[in-house]
């Protein structure tokens, strides 16, 4: 038996920095994805949200908090929270409620509007808690960032240029794109030239917090025969591993890895991508696009190669070549990227999953890849959560 | 007053993390008696090895002594719980590999250790030194 679901509609709000409810961003990403669909919302039989930790106890329930904003109309719900991979884990709970047959047609849907700064922990005295041992001791997000980054220059003799290069290849892919925050082109001189935030990271390396929210309709592959979109894209995997003991890299909040001692190091951001593979029997190389998460500019280089799109320590190379490029070999982000959305936590993994739908279908405009037949999606949050989702033609 | 009349260079900022031998300093941590699991921060419950239904734990004093994996710095204040003390001053960051018991340890490098002097593989050394709010915390450095 398949184990495709059908992605029948899409649709986001703006990312940006709107300062407004977080619901109502969803919402709008909700409406635009099932008026894509051509689905009545009377007709969703399941709701399955990405939750906020950011907005009090209606970002804790997302699930029922979009369906009373939608208006109760008895469906079934969830809410997944997963890091930067709730929305896959949320979309991952609507495909099991597909395949088991319980439900035939879903709403997955994330929003988030995030405070200005840093993401900092919740308050207190809590040394138990690895989040805020880490920040007592002065390590935010961009240190664990900007520790890959100089890794990759002292492994592989990669530079800064070479990072600002995936910048101004994801400004030019966002420039047009209507759901982009951030529009603008740049130069490597505009990036050489943004304050230093994390050595060798400068604040154009880093990407931002935004408010977002996106939405998909998706369905079993009966129901979209049913209602005249048999050839709607398909969703062919959805990874969500942890990673394995001993993981071999200082991910967030931690401020050590596993001990290798007993247990082989294990690298967790290859693990993502390569369970969807298997779980789709896709090849590397059949894939067209890929939308990563570029929560800095090295770490897209990281992805590139966790993804098999080239040899360990060849992504700089790649972009260079402009193969990651739209119109080159494999295009990264044609989005535009974490560069020119900034990440809105709970919509991010869905955003992803809404550009390879736009492009497989052929109506992503100037951002259009050529021949866009095979996409992948990965991120990576805290506490081993990611995800990677491989859809088809 | 017990806190104001300690010298204040000897209050640490994560209690019985670190020893306060300030000559040879070393991180606090435990070992599985089991399957021999390192853990730091300690563990003292279940060992986390998925092979392992380990439940007992040692107390150990980790390597002081190190390899230089990778390093940064913080050039703008961190958020709280990180305490500042105006002006800011930024401050390196250092990832190093324990040989022995096969982990890489985040921590600051210490004051005056310039990221141009660094390079992967450099041999390193804990040393204490007082955060901003004046209690002391593991620090990072090339071994003398």
């Amino acid at each position: 038996m398949s184990k495709d679901i059908a992605i029948l509609g899409v649709g986001m709000h703006p990312w940006g920095k709107w300062g407004r409810h977080f619901v109502e961003y969803g919402v709008k990403a909700a409406r635009d994805a099932l008026a894509d669909a051509g689905v009545h919302w009377r007709d969703i039989q399941f709701i399955s949200g990405a939750a906020t930790m950011r907005n009090g106890y209606p970002g804790y329930v997302a699930g029922a908090t979009f369906a009373q904003a939608l208006g109760w109309q008895g469906a079934q719900v969830n809410t997944s929270y997963a890091a930067c991979a709730s929305g896959s884990q949320a979309l991952a709970a609507a495909r099991s409620k597909i395949l088991s047959g319980e439900c035939e047609v879903a709403l997955v849907v994330g929003a988030d509007t995030t405070p200005k700064g840093f993401l900092k922990p919740q308050a207190g005295e809590r040394p138990d808690d690895p989040d805020w041992v880490r920040f007592r001791i002065g390590i935010t997000n961009p240190t664990y960032f900007a520790l890959y980054a100089r890794r990759r220059m002292e492994q592989y003799g990669d530079t800064p240029d070479d990072f600002a290069q995936v910048k101004i290849k994801n400004a030019g892919h966002g420039a047009d794109n209507p759901y982009a925050r951030y529009r603008k082109k740049f130069t490597a001189a505009d990036v050489a030239a943004s304050p230093m935030v994390a050595d060798p990271l400068r604040l154009m390396d880093i990407c931002a917090t935004s408010d977002g929210g996106a939405a998909l309709i998706v369905s079993s592959l009966a129901y979209a025969k049913k209602i005249g979109k048999a050839g709607a894209p398909r969703i062919r995997a959805i990874s969500t591993v942890t990673p394995t003991f001993a993981s071999a890299l200082v991910e967030m909040p931690d401020i050590a890895t596993d001990s290798a001692v007993a247990c082989a190091p294990q690298p967790f951001r290859a693990a993502l991508p390569r369970k969807a593979y298997e779980e789709a029997g896709v090849d590397p190389k059949e894939v067209s696009l890929a939308e990563v998460y570029d929560l800095s500019t090295a770490l897209e280089l990281d992805w590139i190669e966790d993804l098999q799109l080239c040899e360990r320590g060849a992504a700089a190379r790649l972009v260079r070549e402009g193969a990651t490029t739209i119109g080159g070999r494999i295009p990264v982000n044609p989005s535009g990227g974490l560069a020119c959305f900034g990440e809105a936590v709970p919509a991010q993994a869905l955003a992803q999953v809404c550009e390879l739908t736009w492009q497989l279908r052929g109506q992503a405009g100037s951002r259009q890849v050529c021949n866009a037949k095979v996409g992948i999606t990965a991120n990576q949050g805290l506490f081993g959560h990611g995800s990677s989702v491989i859809v088809t033609c | 007053m017990t806190d104001a009349c300690a010298p204040a260079e000897l209050v640490p900022a994560l209690p019985g993390w670190f020893t306060l031998d300030v000559a040879r300093p070393q991180l606090i941590g435990t070992r599985c008696t089991c399957c021999g699991t390192y853990y730091f921060p300690r563990q003292s419950t279940f060992c986390r090895n998925p092979d392992c239904s380990g439940e007992t734990f040692e107390e150990v004093k980790l390597s002081r002594t190190g390899t230089l994996w990778s390093f940064t710095n913080a050039a703008y204040a961190p958020p709280e719980p990180y305490i500042v003390r105006e002006p800011f001053q930024p401050f390196g960051i250092a990832a190093v590999e324990l040989d022995a018991e096969r982990m890489i340890v985040l921590g600051q490098l210490a004051k005056g250790v310039e990221l141009s002097a660094l390079k992967a593989g450099l041999a390193m050394e804990l040393v204490l030194e007082p955060l901003d709010d004046g209690k002391l915390t593991w620090k990072w450095k090339p071994a003398a």
